[in-house]
């Protein structure tokens, strides 16, 4: 209460302390704002140093949205994790080994694997997904160690299990010929469709990526289970004493992590018609920053899945950049890390100046 | 106007809406608590004083049902109760709004409210919360309460102390709360913002809930409170309705001994907000004034409290 005049009148249908916000500072209070910048700015840079090479173009666009994609669709699940508090690095971990569960199981006998055909893998790689992000939650829950030790662990044990069990069964480190087997004609086309638009593909990626972002946003902005989400990740134990199941809902939100690895690695076993036991390696910390550049809040609490997947696409054009320019690749890393740090810093500064709208 | 105050409570002289009798609370060989019985009745206000250590957080984490009591008897709407869990007590309608924990800072005012419980339309995948009911609703109830809120999106971050509290009042009594307990709801707060969660509190009262008021500042008891319970080393060192205890004696038994002059200006500067609490707070006022005048001539008090 700011005012100490006359009594405070019951609900007026406009409140002179209510500043008029124009659009542009209504904006500013959204956690997108900065991932937003960031696209804009690295896309406009991009657009004038890379112009020679074409980087303003369909065949450029598509390559940038399809190497997007599957980041986006784990940013987006990691954000709705990190919102909540929790991080999960063993995403990368469960790509390899949901990739590998695949092959190992439609691999013919006389290879070592099993002879089965594509869906029953695929059921059982999922069942397994789920299992390790239902072991990942359970662990941080019960332990309450922080989420970033455990599931450094699972990044370690998982790579090292699919790797051992991989190269034990069939000897090899790589599996293929995913196209031989039963079942897999069925899955192609929503799996690895493609769409071709004056001489570029895209992916069909692209649209699960979509879709799931559109899924995530509404579920943290228009569902209870968005609101605990925030709630759990502002204040784990004011959310408890309101009622709001946090263990609950944290173990779920470490298998929505999982599934979303399921996912890239199912897409990815069907596009490459095979898998190799280091596949997704640091997609985990690719996934974090891009949801990080997107405007959420490592320690929880705030941010978007519209963000993360902003952040998703700021990474592919900074990948795609660099290869279209043909910059020695060594340079990425070193723009990435920059790129990150100056997110981050834009981040919180518009975030200081939203609060004092 | 202690006469009135008087004749209200004794309109009111129902039986106790939450009691408890007699209990003790020991962690291994610690006394924590020591017989002790409080009650509150509805619409009235008991304020538990005491200072650091003297066993009031473990008295309201005893009454909010963290803590079960060692012995002693716990009754609720006249029925003897053991609660589980602070879940159990807040759906028998005994709320709690704990000092720092109540609030959210980066979520908006509105979805702190309902967190926990939000409304919810639709149906199947496409049950989905009701976010225009619960601006809506976050928005009256507040109102209700006297206070006017700028903006429901606003963080609650963004709100003083003194509104942090109010809103964690209003869900608490908007979700039913019967009992409210309030765990030094003014302790960090600024004279203007304690001034504005005392009202809070009277509109509570005047709502017909028992509001439990922990606090260790006798100045922010006295005005609101209906009965006061003096805790100290984990026993009741005092006992008192309000008729039977001025200010000045709830002061020394505290062993405050602050100015009361500066408190009166305290909430004559609070009643100045207005609202329906505020005579209460400016008569309150007034008697300090009074009574600092007074003491300043008589000196102490030689009653001891009938309680030892």
């Amino acid at each position: 209460m700011t005012t100490d005049t006359a009594p405070p009148p019951v609900a007026p249908p406009a409140d002179e302390r209510v500043r008029r916000v124009g659009l542009f500072s209504r904006l500013l209070a959204r956690p997108e704002v900065g991932a937003i910048v960031a696209v804009v700015i690295v896309y406009a840079f991009l657009a004038i140093v890379a112009f020679d090479n074409n980087f303003v173009s369909w065949q450029a666009t598509a390559a940038v949205l399809n190497t997007a994609a599957p980041l986006g669709i784990l940013a987006v699940a990691v954000a709705l994790l990190m919102i909540a508090g929790e991080f999960d690095l063993s995403i990368g971990s469960i790509v390899g080994f949901a990739g590998m569960t695949i092959m190992v199981l439609v691999t013919a006998q006389s290879g070592g694997g099993f002879g089965w055909s594509f869906w029953p893998a695929v059921a059982v790689a999922l069942v397994l997904s789920l299992l390790i992000g239902a072991f990942n939650g359970a662990l941080v829950m019960s332990t309450k160690l922080p989420s970033f030790i455990i599931t450094l662990g699972s990044l370690f044990i998982f790579r090292g299990l699919t790797i051992a069990l991989t190269r034990s069964l069939t000897n090899r480190t790589q599996l293929g010929d995913l196209d031989q087997v039963v079942g897999y004609e069925s899955a192609r086309p929503i799996l690895a469709g493609q769409l071709t638009f004056s001489g570029a593909r895209f992916s069909i990626t692209i649209l699960w990526w979509i879709l799931l972002t559109i899924l995530a946003t509404w579920v943290l902005l228009r569902t209870r289970q968005g609101n605990w989400i925030f709630g759990a990740g502002g204040d784990a134990n004011a959310a408890r004493n309101v009622g709001v199941p946090v263990t609950r809902l944290k173990v779920a939100l470490f298998m929505t992590t999982a599934l979303a690895a399921f996912l890239v690695g199912l897409l990815q076993v069907v596009q490459f018609t095979g898998a190799d036991t280091l596949r997704g390696t640091q997609l985990e910390f690719r996934a974090i920053i891009a949801a990080v550049v997107g405007g959420n809040l490592l320690t929880g609490g705030y941010g978007s899945a519209v963000g993360a997947s902003l952040g998703a696409l700021t990474f592919a054009m900074i990948d795609q950049g660099i290869r279209l320019t043909g910059v020695d690749a060594d340079w990425f890393q070193v723009v990435l890390g920059a790129v990150l740090v100056a997110a981050v810093l834009f981040n919180n500064w518009i975030r200081g100046r939203a609060a004092k709208r | 106007m202690t006469a009135t105050l008087t004749a209200e409570a004794e309109r009111s002289n129902g039986s106790p809406l939450l009691e408890v009798e007699h209990i003790s609370k020991y962690f291994g060989n610690v006394i924590a608590l020591q017989d002790i019985s409080v009650f509150v009745r509805a619409g009235e206000v008991t304020c538990l004083l005491g200072d650091n250590g003297a066993g009031k957080s473990t008295l309201i984490k005893t009454l909010s049902g963290v803590h079960k009591a060692d012995e002693g008897v716990y009754r609720f709407e006249g029925e003897e109760v053991e609660f589980s869990s602070p879940r159990h007590a807040l759906e028998k309608g005994i709320a709690t709004v704990y000092q720092d924990l109540a609030m959210i800072p980066l979520m908006s005012i509105w979805r702190n409210f309902f967190l926990g419980s939000e409304p919810t339309r639709g149906w199947g995948p496409f049950r989905r919360y009701d976010i225009e009911f619960a601006r809506r609703t976050t928005r009256e109830e507040m109102s209700k309460m006297g206070i006017d809120i700028r903006d429901p999106d606003q963080p609650v971050g963004t709100l003083s102390g003194g509104e942090r509290q109010s809103v964690a009042i209003a869900r608490a009594v908007f979700f039913g709360a019967k009992v409210l307990i309030l765990d030094e709801p003014t302790a960090a707060l600024g004279v203007k913002q304690a001034g504005v969660v005392l009202r809070y509190i009277v509109q509570a009262k005047q709502r017909g809930i028992g509001v439990i008021f922990i606090t260790h500042n006798p100045h922010h008891a006295y005005p609101v409170g209906d009965h006061f319970v003096i805790l100290r080393r984990g026993q009741v060192f005092g006992d008192y309705a309000k008729a039977d205890i001025a200010l000045e004696q709830l002061v020394q038994m505290m062993a405050g001994g602050a100015d009361l002059e500066v408190l009166s200006h305290e909430l004559e500067s609070a009643s100045r907000q207005g609202g329906e609490g505020a005579d209460e707070l400016r008569a309150a006022a007034a008697t300090f004034l009074a009574e600092a005048e007074e003491s300043e001539t008589s000196g102490a008090p030689e009653d001891s409290p009938p309680g030892e």
